[in-house]
């Protein structure tokens, strides 16, 4: 089948361009754009909304195995669907850890059953645990994209720097978690004003800046590929441009919530506004949300973490960390469009076309013969967010309630539609 | 009504007239307390729980001794016999004692935060007896109102807290109210016992005592917990007694009329010397456990006020 867009308001992160123009597709892959309709084609009146490549989400957590009433992998798809979001890039932070060949074939073929496109890093070291590294070459064999522990810093770092020095020879990607652990370690806000009169234990941004120094340390010794999940404060941003004028192997990512929210947000002990690293200062939220514009920070991901109510339903620092973020991750990101910070283009730049680009997926584009994993929105339709109405099995957003402007009209994965909004 | 709140969480919801009101109260509660037949009948009929997940003698008991003199039903849960040990959660204890109608809840808790989430999920009135590092109000109002016999006023003031105030909610509290009634606060701590972003409160900060003890009209000097104590914040007992134990050399550098404070319990010959502790001419440390009493009593007689003024509009509202 042919699809023909036209009428649409096409924004293009590799030109960098918005401009209203036409695209064709066949066979699920881009066929030709600002061209006329082919004979026989089906014609899609985009009505002057926004095309874009669909997001590619790094660093997603589903909660399968163990944990599927928090997300299975086909409410996390419809939910991925929804909110623009054609490819999964899921995290290895389950129960047990995708840390052999087995486990990672198991979540590949649950992952079946989602709407949208799901690839999956596995755990670096065994059980997360930072001691021994995994079977990377099997683990690579059988589809792992990236190897990362997530938000487990090991003070093992001779363990480490063998599993860099190994993922190295083989290619492989390794994701990082920038952050010191001692410095870290019981913290659950950002030092400062806010967290000392809410007498929340807290850590200094510094920790990061400290992690990310050790990281990009082990990089340069070993050379192996990495990314730094979220760098969220100022203070690491030095670090981050010595490391990539020095031609290290490196990117950079930052979380949707800390471009969109800041350490005040959490307000009366608020635990959606719990995050891994926490919510930082406003000042520190502008530098990164100019850091994206300017290119120094590579990649904006969602960071989805579902939690169940029990999970948050306690005292801030014993309640669970993260928030889902599927489904609100294009809203909020417009939130950034609309103050101004940043235009589509440079917004799906970082949303699409770079997190592909380091994960080596033809996806984020919307060159001719690449995927057609596509997104109609509209940047400017107002609503006001619902968590009860989420698709997510786990309600854990901090925008309930919030006025938003941004919704996806309709998400297609490979030429195929998988979402079409309501009404 | 001077005092609206339907619970006393923190001093940050106070505004000053009710801080006053408050302290107003409290001062005809001193008086009952000093006759000979202490009872009032303001609370008969009404339960009070005394919910401590930290343990807790002086606190505890002076709520305890508040709400019977006031004519409660007391009754007091302590962690230690409870099913929070069984892996209840904090909220199904509160809705289980929810269940049991009590009319006044006194809630003490480790973690910061852990009595405003339960005060969401109950119908009584909750007081805060201490929640993590966050907040203990009716310790600064009993120290306010200590202050204020003492100084015949609690505004413009010079006062300086010493001590641990990176963990206290002593503290907290106290900066905050003092704070709103618009005295000149100083912080004295070493700076791994300060709490980050607190110049931003407005306060002034010295990391020497002397320094920050000159023509100090109060000061307030806090606990050193034990496990603070092993050479992670501070390099030893000795050490710390030396830079900020409170003696007789180091108050000479406050006011000459300067008044001695302590929440208690002391401990002597660590944050301050014994036989100061004990001048009556400068340490008002027993007054502060009188008042302590009294400004309870007057916290419970508003919050019930507030609470039975609510449930009678319920009623009003049912019958219309």
């Amino acid at each position: 089948m042919i699809l023909h867009f036209h009428n649409a308001r096409l924004i293009d992160p590799e030109g960098g361009t918005d401009a209203i123009g036409s695209l064709t597709v066949k066979g699920g892959v881009i066929l030709a754009r600002d061209e006329a309709a082919p004979k026989g084609a089906k014609l899609v009146d985009c009505g002057g909304k926004c095309l874009a490549p669909g997001i590619v989400d790094l660093g997603v957590k589903i909660g399968e195995p163990g944990e599927r009433h928090r997300e299975s992998f086909r409410s996390a798809g419809l939910a991925a669907a929804a909110g623009g979001v054609t490819t999964i890039i899921a995290r290895p932070d389950t129960s047990p850890a995708i840390d052999t060949p087995e486990v990672l074939e198991f979540v590949t073929r649950r992952a079946s059953e989602a709407p949208v496109r799901i690839r999956h890093m596995a755990a670096l070291t065994k059980g997360r645990e930072g001691r021994e590294m995994t079977e990377i070459s099997f683990l690579r064999d059988a589809g792992a994209i990236a190897f990362t522990d997530v938000f487990r810093v090991s003070t093992e770092v001779k363990a480490i720097t063998r599993a860099m020095s190994y993922a190295k020879s083989l290619g492989a990607l390794v994701v990082g978690h920038p952050q010191d652990p001692g410095l870290s370690a019981g913290a659950s806000a950002t030092s400062g004003k806010f967290a000392s009169i809410k007498g929340i234990p807290a850590v200094s941004p510094m920790a990061e800046r400290m992690g990310l120094e050790r990281d990009l340390a082990l990089v340069e010794l070993t050379g192996v590929r990495y990314h730094a999940d979220q760098i969220t404060t100022s203070r690491s941003l030095p670090a981050l441009a010595r490391a990539k004028a020095a031609g290290l192997d490196v990117t950079a990512g930052v979380s949707i919530h800390h471009l969109t929210l800041n350490e005040f947000d959490v307000g009366d002990y608020r635990t959606f506004f719990k995050f891994t690293p926490p919510l930082r200062s406003e000042q520190d939220r502008l530098t990164m949300v100019a850091a994206v514009a300017d290119g120094s920070i590579d990649i904006i991901s969602s960071m989805h973490t579902p939690a169940d109510e029990e999970s948050k339903r306690l005292p801030f620092e014993e309640a669970a960390a993260g928030a889902v973020a599927l489904e609100s991750f294009l809203p909020a990101a417009m939130r950034l469009y609309h103050a101004g910070h940043i235009d589509l283009p440079a917004l799906f730049r970082a949303m699409a076309l770079n997190p592909a680009n380091r994960l080596g997926l033809p996806q984020g584009r919307l060159a001719i013969g690449s995927p057609a994993d596509l997104i109609l929105f509209d940047p400017d339709a107002p609503f006001l967010m619902d968590r009860f109405k989420l698709r997510s099995k786990s309600k854990n957003t901090p925008f309930d309630g919030a006025r938003m402007e941004g919704k996806v009209l309709a998400t297609w994965v490979g030429g195929t539609q998988v979402f079409m909004a309501e009404e | 009504m001077a005092f609206r709140a339907r619970h006393l969480l923190g001093i940050e919801q106070l505004s000053p007239l009710e801080i006053t009101t408050v302290l107003d109260l409290a001062e005809r509660y001193v008086d009952l307390n000093r006759r000979t037949v202490k009872q009032s009948d303001v609370l008969a009929g009404m339960t009070q729980i005394n919910l401590f997940f930290e343990n807790s003698t002086r606190t505890q008991s002076s709520f305890e001794l508040a709400g019977k003199r006031l004519g409660a039903d007391v009754m007091n849960m302590s962690v230690a016999n409870s099913s929070v040990k069984k892996g209840e959660t904090l909220i199904d204890t509160a809705m289980t004692l929810n269940a049991m109608h009590p009319d006044l809840l006194v809630v003490r808790h480790g973690a910061s935060g852990a009595v405003n989430l339960l005060a969401q999920k109950v119908d009584c009135a909750v007081l805060n007896a201490g929640d993590g590092r966050h907040e203990h109000p009716t310790q600064a109002l009993l120290d306010a109102l200590t202050i204020r016999r003492a100084k015949g006023r609690i505004q413009r003031l010079t006062i300086a807290i010493c001590g641990d105030i990176a963990h206290s909610r002593v503290a907290r509290s106290n900066l905050i109210l003092l704070g709103k009634m618009e005295n000149r606060l100083r912080l004295i701590a070493p700076p791994t016992l300060m709490p980050s972003g607190v110049e931003d409160f407005g306060c002034e900060l010295f990391d020497d005592m002397r320094e920050g003890l000159k023509g100090a009209d109060v000061v307030m000097m806090l606990r050193l917990q034990k496990e603070r104590m092993d050479g992670g914040f501070i390099p030893s007992e000795r050490e710390y007694y030396h830079r900020y134990g409170l003696d007789a050399e180091k108050l000479a550098y406050a006011a000459p009329d300067a008044i001695v404070m302590h929440p208690g319990p002391m401990n002597r010959g660590v944050e301050i010397d014994g036989d100061l502790a004990d001048d009556i001419n400068r340490s008002v440390i027993q007054d502060q456990v009188e008042m302590g009493v009294a400004v309870r009593m007057a916290c419970m007689d508003l919050l019930a006020r507030n609470l039975r003024a609510e449930r009678g509009r319920k009623i009003v509202g049912m019958m219309a």
